[in-house]
Parts: C-alpha cells; structure tokens; sequence
C-alpha cells in the first residue's frame, strides 16, 4: 500500500497535529442542515489513518486528546468522542499490520465497522445520559465516511510520500 | 538485558504500559469525565480552560462568515445604503410613534400596579450578541455566542431576538456562551396564553419550527392563533416577551390532553444577532458594567 509506506519521521508529528486542527475545523464548519447530518467524522478518519499508519507516534493517548477537543469543540459529554476514538485507535493498533495491507474495499469495510464502533459508543453514551429515540438517518455519517476513506487515504499517503522525496 | 537495554535501535518490544492497561485507563478516564460533566458543574474549571484552548479552531472556522459579512456591510453600493437609511427612518419614525403610546400605557400600567402593590418591570436591560457560525450536533438546538463571562454573559440568561424569545445560555466561557434554543427537546419554556392568561409549558420538539404543549387539558380555552407570551414563572426568562403562536389544536375525547402544535415567534434557524437580557432594573441603560455578573 503506498499509503502506508513507512519513513524516517521527521516533521511527522507536525504534519498529524495540522491535520487533525484541519479535522476538527471541517466538523464544526456550518453547513447547510441537509448536508449536516451526513457530515463524515472527519476526526474518526484521521485517527483511523495516523495510528494505521504510524502507530509509534500515534497511539490511543493521542486519539483520547483529540476526541476530548471534538468533546469541548461540539459541546457534547466531555469524554464521549474520546472514549469512541480510543476504542477506534485501539482495534487499529492492535490489527495495524494486518490492515495495512488490505485491499482498499476490504480496507474500506473495516473503516466501516470502525466507525460504527465509534458511533455506537456515541448512541451509548447519549443514550445512558437520557436522549431520547436516535433517528435511522444518524448512521449516515459511517456511510458518507468510508465512501471517503479511499480519498483520505490516498490524499494523506500522497502527502507523506512528498515530503519523503526531498 | 542491559545490551539489549542500551542497543540504540528501536525496541523490539514497546515500554511503557501494554496497549491494553493503557486502554483501560483511558476508558475508566473517559468514564468518570462523563459521569461528572453529567451531573452539572463539577467539571466547569476543565471546560474553560479546554475551550480556551480550541478557541483559535472557532475562531478561524467563524472567520470567513464574518470576514464576508464585513465586506458586505462595507462595500455596499451608496445608492442602497440610502435606501436602506431612508426605510429605517420612516420605521424609527413609526416606532417612536408608537413608543409615545406607550409611554403613557407604561406609566398608566406602573401606576395601577403600584396600587395594586405589585413590583412592576417594563423595559429590561440587554446586551447584543453574535452567533458564531459554527455546527455543533446536528440533532441538538444549540448555538455559540460570541459574548462569555466578560461581557456579563450568565448561565441560565435569557436569549431574544426582535421577535421573542430564542433561548437560554446553558454554558458560559470567558470569550463566548453556549446557549439552547427553545426548540431543542430537553427545552421548556413557561408560557401563558395572552388571550386570556391560562398557562402551560411549551416543551421543545427538536424540530426547529415547533413547539409542543403537551399538558393542556382537552376542554382547555385555546385556539388556533393565539400568542403565547413567557409568564416569567420560574425566573429564568422574563415575563410578557412573545414565545410562539398556537399552529394546531386537536382535541382527542379519549385521550386526556389535547395536542397543541406552536410555531415559534424568534426566527430560530436565520439569526445572527441576539439579544441577551439582564434581568433587574430598567433604569441602568444599556452599560455591561452596571450588570452583576458576579452572581
């Protein structure tokens, strides 16, 4: 997978900390209300991304950090994005070398299952703090997610694979 | 060991706790912030001092739509800004018209009340504010204010816009406040028919364009039109500012509530200025400082 080629890993740690602020921008960014309910977890993306494909740098740690500034950012329960992305890195950890090297659609279904892993803590969480019924059309944000994990994927391969060449 | 130890490369193993303790740890952190966000305030220090450091994220995703909304107010063609500066005169002329009248009702009401030696307030002091363009859950009504804990700004604040009544601030930062709307559905607002005083609850639904009111009983006077006002009962907004305007009634002999739909007054999905109210003394105008904001 060229999107995963490993490198020496200098600037690595900037290059994760300005696409995450770029990730937490898009999830607050204002969209018109239809397109707002299909908002991929831009977060999730990234977390899955970085801790596949530098998972010495990345780990769970750093997953928790994000999702708790997803927490402040959208005003939800502080610790419920972060609990979500630390189950997420942590299945991505643990199966990284396996993942790695899957097909793009077989790697496209694990994304799959990872964000529904994610957002089934979040329908937990919401669901244990007292909100009421959670309509069908919440589970839109997995679907428009792993359509756009082959992009993701490619675009932050493309980007780290650039920077190598020098 | 030791060579093994004091090898420069990487190690084969990772030091450290195991990937599995660390998970643990994470979750059990997880869940105690949830536990104590949920049960309010214990955890107010920590969300100030979080916002304060994702502020710069809201404030370059807000920058555009302000950016764009200064152009437009300052490269408006001349031509419009007469326009528009002649149709405000003719409606500041109008309301000062009417003002007048109800100077004199005002007086008149201040007076009857004095007889009736009740406290009267007509007229409360309020601040303006701005909402940050910026989304948060899709599926809650809330927003974020530009204004926080400097300007005065209080938790449980009253929200208006030039129609009614919008809201109140659930959260306050020293920059900007989080407010919920009256729409949302862990929302109620207490409300009284200003046709003749009968008073009820207005619960949000989560839809944006209505309100329910679900504990009016069937034989219950209220029809289709009448304005609901806020009754002022539990303190939190002020009374007499218009909620929202009875859309249904429908009258269920066998069930033992009727189901009463209101469309809200505020236009609650296209505002961008608000005005927060401070509740107390009508006499102090309009200055932030003269607000108690150590309440």
């Amino acid at each position: 997978m060229t999107a995963f080629q490993k490198r020496a890993g200098d600037g690595e740690g900037l290059r994760i900390l300005v696409s995450l602020l770029l990730g937490l921008s898009l999830a607050i960014l204002p969209l018109p209300s239809w397109a707002a309910a299909a908002r991929p977890d831009w977060v999730a993306l990234l977390v899955v991304y970085w801790s596949l494909a530098v998972p010495r740098r990345f780990g769970i740690g750093s997953a928790w950090l994000a999702g708790l500034a997803l927490d402040t950012l959208t005003g939800t329960l502080l610790g419920q994005h972060a609990l979500g992305l630390t189950l997420v890195a942590f299945i991505c950890l643990k199966f990284h070398l396996r993942i790695r090297v899957f097909p793009i659609w077989q790697q496209a279904m694990t994304v799959f299952m990872l964000l529904t892993v994610n957002q089934f803590v979040l329908f937990w969480v919401e669901g244990l703090a007292g909100a009421g019924q959670i309509p069908a059309v919440r589970w839109l944000p997995v679907v428009t997610g792993t359509l756009l994990w082959p992009l993701v994927a490619q675009l932050l391969g493309v980007i780290r694979s650039r920077r190598r060449s020098r | 060991m030791t060579a093994l130890r004091n090898s420069p490369a990487k190690p084969l193993f990772q030091r450290g706790p195991s990937l599995g303790t660390r998970l643990f740890l994470l979750t059990l952190l997880s869940l105690a912030l949830m536990v104590l966000d949920h049960r309010e305030g214990h955890l107010d220090r920590i969300r100030q001092v979080l916002s304060y450091a994702v502020y710069p994220i809201r404030a370059i995703v807000d920058l555009p739509f302000s950016l764009s909304e200064w152009a437009g107010r300052n490269l408006e063609e001349r031509a419009d800004l007469i326009a528009e500066n002649q149709s405000l005169r003719r409606e500041q002329l109008e309301n000062s018209a009417r003002l007048q009248r109800l100077a004199a009702l005002e007086s008149e009401n201040t007076r009857l009340r004095a007889l009736m030696e009740s406290s009267a307030r007509v007229g409360d002091r309020v601040l303006v504010a701005e909402i940050m363009a910026i989304d948060l859950d899709p599926f809650r009504q809330k927003i974020i204010l530009n204004k926080g804990e400097r300007d005065g700004v209080f938790s449980g604040q009253a929200l208006l816009d030039a129609n009614g009544i919008l809201g109140q601030i659930t959260r306050t930062d020293p920059m900007s406040s989080e407010a919920l709307l009256i729409s949302d559905a862990s929302h109620a607002v207490p409300v009284e028919v200003n046709r003749n005083g009968l008073r009820s609850i207005a619960v949000g639904t989560g839809d944006i364009g209505s309100l329910s009111l679900p504990f009016l009983p069937n034989n219950a006077d209220i029809q289709k039109g009448d304005l609901l006002v806020s009754s002022g009962l539990g303190g939190t907004f002020p009374r007499g500012y218009p909620v929202a305007v009875v859309s249904s009634v429908a009258r269920d002999l066998g069930e033992p509530f009727a189901r009463v739909a209101a469309v809200p007054n505020a236009a609650l999905g296209s505002i961008r200025e608000v005005l927060l109210v401070f509740p107390g003394d009508s006499e102090s105008d309009g200055r932030p400082e003269a607000a108690g904001p150590d309440q």
